[in-house]
């Protein structure tokens, strides 16, 4: 694994045994010896501890005035950027001219310039996008020398703010900087789990004292990759690359709700972002195929690849699973993918063939546990 | 007990009908796979030829085949597997077998490893 980058926390992950894997080219713990299962429990139940210091951390800093660098990041986005208040957070997408998705992101306004986080696999490809379209409006730092840490679970609030009070009067999606003895803190209130919990940026050098005091409680565990992908697919949350692609629209993936009325059709700034004619007309009209959950009715997982067709034999090949697996909280296989509208209705009978035979699945709505957000 | 390059280990039990070969994963390959989650068994009275896949093991991370380790008939599938697949973490080598094969020679189990060459293979 030579040429795979590391984490600052990489002597943490291999003291605590994690086993440790090739993704988007960092070496990072899928798992520690507790195992993906009750890694995943472990965060419903208590708190769970991720490092997440291989996605993208990038300031968009002002040339001039924050309004025409929220202007200028909303002409890459059909989502509403101007208008964020100071403090808070919001989900994005970088959109194509034909549409689909060229990363998912979650952006803050941190009163003079913007903090977005973006996937690590993209996170190349996404500075020089940033880079190329907000130049003359804004400087786009790569953030190289802070950790990002996942704290995730009903008890994150009470662990975080034995070292953080302030975290208890956060709201999701607030942000807030903190001084503190591990240095600034950059926290909000948002993760990827389903669950209520904190992300928290923090300088790389005191990262590995910052995630060992968290640890010391008794509440929380070191958490994989592993676990953090059963917990956003229970979550109905998308992942890159799987769920949502260059090809896949935001209407069809679901992701309508991250479209605020202010870029729709009427809206007081309509359009105005790639892709702006396909992405509004789907949003009146409804997009041909849509992301929705399975429940394979029997107990055999069905992963990402697997073919669903509308009859138990014959029949047409209507769509695919683009991730799936067990639920370790839902005590059951669950899935999602793609099927067009006449498909899409949950509760409509499919078949998922799997290793040659075609079993049922039901379509059922996403997510397939309720989200423990604190509103 | 004997131990096939596949992780499977194989034991030989003797009934009133004649001897037969119990089949399970080692503890090392039950670790390896991680939590099992669903177990697909064969049909009893399957004849199976060596290297066919008779059993399916999901885990939380991938799907993996376990090979009939020689030819035979199978004769008895461990169905509590189907509703408490974790059992194959908790016990690999005792209540978590898979199946229970009828072979016409005991003599092949010769060939596989025992118990310390196997432990040389995994280090």
């Amino acid at each position: 694994m030579a040429d795979l980058r590391r984490t600052c926390l990489y002597d943490l992950h291999e003291e605590l045994g994690a086993k440790l894997v090739p993704f988007a080219g960092y070496e990072m713990p899928v798992q520690y010896p507790m195992g993906v299962l009750k890694e995943h429990l472990h965060t419903r139940a208590q708190a769970g501890l991720f490092d997440v210091s291989h996605m993208g951390q990038v300031i968009l800093r002002p040339k001039g005035d924050m309004a025409a660098l929220e202007a200028a990041f909303e002409a890459l986005m059909p989502v509403a950027v101007t208008g964020l208040a100071e403090g808070r957070q919001r989900y994005g997408l970088f959109t194509n001219a034909r549409g689909g998705i060229l990363d998912d992101l979650m952006f803050a306004n941190r009163g003079d310039h913007l903090f977005v986080v973006v996937n690590a696999a993209c996170k190349e490809t996404d500075i020089a996008h940033m880079t190329a379209h907000l130049g003359p409006v804004a400087k786009v730092e790569p953030v190289t020398d802070r950790a990002l840490l996942a704290l995730q679970g009903p008890e994150a609030e009470a662990v975080l703010a034995a070292l953080v009070p302030q975290v208890a009067e956060m709201r999701f999606m607030d942000v807030i900087a903190v001084d503190t003895v591990f240095g600034a803190l950059w926290i909000s209130r948002s993760g990827y789990s389903g669950e209520d919990g904190f992300e928290i940026s923090l300088p790389e050098a005191s990262a590995p004292d910052f995630a060992r005091n968290l640890l010391a409680h008794p509440a929380v565990a070191p958490i994989g990759l592993g676990a953090r992908d059963s917990l956003r697919l229970e979550a109905g949350l998308c992942l890159y690359g799987h769920d949502i692609d260059e090809n896949t629209t935001p209407v069809a993936a679901g992701l309508s709700w991250a479209i605020q009325k202010a870029r729709r059709r009427g809206g007081a700034r309509e359009g105005g972002f790639p892709g702006a004619e396909r992405i509004l007309q789907e949003l009146a009209e409804g997009a041909p195929a849509l992301r929705v959950g399975f429940h394979p009715e029997t107990r055999a997982p069905m992963r990402e690849g697997t073919v669903i067709w509308d009859a138990p034999e014959g029949g047409r090949n209507v769509g695919g699973i683009t991730s799936g697996g067990y639920g370790p909280s839902v005590e059951a296989p669950i899935a999602m993918g793609y099927v067009p509208q006449d498909c899409a209705e949950p509760g409509t009978r499919l078949w998922g063939e799997l290793r040659g035979k075609r079993l049922p699945v039901t379509v059922s709505e996403l997510p397939f546990r309720p989200s423990t957000y604190k509103r | 007990m004997k131990y096939t390059e596949d992780h499977e280990w194989l034991r030989v039990e003797s009934t009133p009908e004649g001897d037969i070969v119990v089949v399970g994963i080692t503890e090392h390959a039950a670790t390896q796979l991680g939590d099992v989650v669903f177990v697909e068994l064969p049909e009893v009275e399957t004849v199976v030829a060596t290297g066919d896949e008779v059993v399916v093991i999901e885990s939380v991370k991938a799907a993996s085949d376990i090979l009939a380790p020689v030819d035979g008939e199978i004769i008895e599938v461990n169905a509590k597997l189907s509703d408490k697949p974790g059992l194959v973490n908790d016990d690999p080598t005792g209540a978590a077998w898979f199946f229970k094969m009828k072979i016409d020679d005991l003599s092949v189990l010769d060939d596989f490893m025992d118990e310390d060459e196997y432990n040389d293979m995994i280090g």
